[in-house]
């Protein structure tokens, strides 16, 4: 184990490293802004891990709970002056407030009945930002959000120290991730998503636990909602919409599912290969579509899904084989 | 320790068990027998809190738990394995069964947020019973192979190893011994009788009649979901009306 863990070690910190020095090898700002913008989509595909790659529950309405954490510090920091900070830590109160009361009803259902569930709550909330005028500003949007102030000596006027801002939290939602997925919890959330059935008998209180994997990655949704609102500074219901649910699902698919870092790296990995297929304009799907189609055919598991299958198997078989020559031994 | 008083359940109209009452005792080992679609499975899953019943009811040591939730019943004591063995194949067989030993655990998502004391206490403690379990059931040399290399009968004793890590009172198996061969059978029986002769009381389905007639100290007899016989192996196996329903003219014969 310890072994194994080591060059992981060393590779987590090349890649920090590397994320550090991005705004200073980046020859424009725009390169900055995208990156940044891919950190928020990592944050938000991060949650949606928990509950479709570790529960096993694929909740299509994630966008919408973004759009809920956006939409809590637009509306609070331009039409009611107050503080980006408090508003930002408001805004993943409302998502798992809603995510709460959503999940408490979608969750009795199982299977695609969930799927179709969740993706009506996901249209019920763009419809809401949409017709809802007098809260949301309906198709006008929301514009002027003030970006993040200083926290003490610390000030985010700049692109290069937003990208920094947005790295900080992308490295502390991977963190906490980190612990959910290792602990008992995340174990519990893990033998859902392998059998139902057999979870139940082991104890697992599904309905509790699988409420309680939603409300998490609904948390994360808002936050990254929250971060994204300060960061583009003008909303528009479209953000709710379920497109935007299935590009979070491409980047956990691409990355690797039930993998920590794998949204991560299917945001980055996406985003990158998007810009620079921008010059094909509407075309750009005829290469894009086939190359999905044959990551999926060929990485079913995502690349990092990939490389662990791989390692986990080479681990047991060099510890395998001495356990077994020892058992022959005393046999 | 677990008496089961006029248990009925309709599917629709169809009664896959039908007013059977019956008691298991502690640290016994009964077998559930009857041809296919005799509501076998029912009944376990009636037990075990999966199905509610139409009517009857169960008690588990004295106290009356009819229509609680599977996970209710495992804290309870009842655990139980499935006709299919569901293991994370990507995973160890010891990562597959520390989750096992969890409902004995008392840490919360804050525990695990703040990553205290009691949090890494307990997954020590989920474990150790994993690495203890995985010795009694025989597997501890495949303890770090993946779930989907290990054989067959392997993943039958890695069942019974994560019914046991929820530290059972009652284990409830289903078809323990289906698609191994026989010399594998003759292990697994010998294994349900180390952990009956610890104190567990045992409760499984089989079909292989020579397992069941040399395993179980009472057998109980489903037929369309009715009980007809009960008792010991000897007196079952010569009663007419479990012979004309389910053990055949072949079986007196052979
Ligand atoms: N969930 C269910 N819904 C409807 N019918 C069921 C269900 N489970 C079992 N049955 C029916 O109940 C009867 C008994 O099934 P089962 O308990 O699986 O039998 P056994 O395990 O003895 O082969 C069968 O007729 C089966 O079709
Ligand atoms: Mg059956």
């Amino acid at each position: 184990m310890s072994n194994a863990r080591l060059p992981t070690r060393a590779l987590l910190a090349a890649l920090l490293l590397l994320a550090a020095l991005f705004p200073l090898a980046a020859p424009n700002g725009y390169y900055i802004y995208v990156m940044s913008l891919a950190f928020i989509m990592a944050i938000s595909a991060t949650g949606l891990n928990l509950i479709l790659g570790y529960t096993g529950q694929l909740n299509l309405a994630h966008a919408g709970f973004m759009a809920v954490g956006a939409y809590t510090v637009g509306i609070l920091t331009v039409d009611h002056g107050v503080p980006f900070w408090i508003a930002f830590a408001l805004s993943g109160v409302s998502a798992a407030v809603l995510g709460f009361f959503a999940g408490l009803v979608s969750l009795r259902l199982k299977t695609h009945y969930f799927v179709i569930f969740t993706l009506c709550v996901g249209f019920i909330l763009y419809l809401v930002i949409e017709k809802f005028e007098g809260l949301t500003h309906g198709t006008v949007g929301v514009i002027g959000i003030p970006a993040p102030p200083a926290i003490g000596p610390v000030s985010f006027e700049t692109p290069v120290a937003q990208y920094y801002l947005v790295l900080a939290f992308l490295c502390l939602a991977l963190w906490v991730m980190h612990r959910i997925v290792r602990s008992l919890l995340g174990r519990a959330f893990v033998a859902i998503r392998n059998s139902e059935d057999l979870a139940e008998a082991l104890g697992v209180n599904l309905m509790r636990t699988k409420l309680l994997a939603f409300v998490l990655s609904t948390v994360y949704a808002g936050l990254a909602g929250g971060l994204y609102a300060g960061f583009v500074r003008f909303l528009g219901p479209s953000i709710a919409l379920e497109s935007n649910t299935f590009d979070l699902v491409t980047y956990i698919l691409v990355g690797g599912i039930g993998t920590l870092f794998g949204p991560v790296l299917g945001a980055l990995v996406l985003t990158w290969v998007t810009q620079s297929l921008q010059f094909l304009q509407d075309f750009r799907m005829i290469v894009f579509g086939p190359m999905l189609i044959l990551l999926v055919m060929f990485f079913p598991q995502g690349l990092i899904g990939f490389v662990q299958e791989r390692r986990a198997k080479r681990n047991t078989r060099e510890k395998a084989a001495p356990a077994h020559r020892e058992a022959r031994a005393n046999a | 320790m677990l008496e089961i008083r006029n248990l009925t359940k309709t599917f629709g109209g169809l009664a896959a068990v039908r007013d059977v009452s019956t008691r298991f005792e502690k640290g016994r080992i009964s077998a559930i027998i009857g041809p296919n679609g005799a509501g076998k499975s029912t009944f376990f899953n009636l037990i075990a809190g999966l199905h509610r019943p139409t009517s009857g009811q169960i008690l588990f040591e004295g106290a009356d738990v009819t229509g609680l939730r599977p996970d209710q019943m495992a804290v309870r004591g009842v655990a139980r394995s499935f006709q299919t063995t569901h293991l994370f194949d990507k995973a160890s067989v010891l990562d597959n069964l520390i989750v096992g030993h969890r409902l004995r655990t008392k840490s919360t998502f804050w525990d695990v947020l703040l990553n205290t004391r009691r949090l890494r206490d307990e997954e020590r403690a989920c474990r150790a019973k994993a690495e203890e379990v995985l010795d009694f059931v025989g597997l501890s040399s495949v303890a770090d192979r993946l779930a989907g290399e290990i054989s067959q009968e392997e993943r039958k004793r890695a069942a019974f190893a994560l019914a046991l890590a929820t530290d059972p009172k009652i284990l409830l198996l289903d078809e323990p011994a289906g698609g191994v061969n026989p010399e594998e059978t003759a292990g697994l029986a010998a294994l349900i009788r180390k952990m009956a002769a610890g104190g567990l009381t045992v409760c499984l389905i089989e079909h292989k009649m020579d397992m069941i007639m040399s395993l179980a100290d009472t057998i109980v007899v489903l037929d369309h979901g009715e009980m007809i016989a009960e008792g010991p192996p000897s007196s079952v196996q010569s009663n007419p009306r479990v012979i004309e329903a389910y053990l055949g003219a072949d079986y007196v014969a052979a």
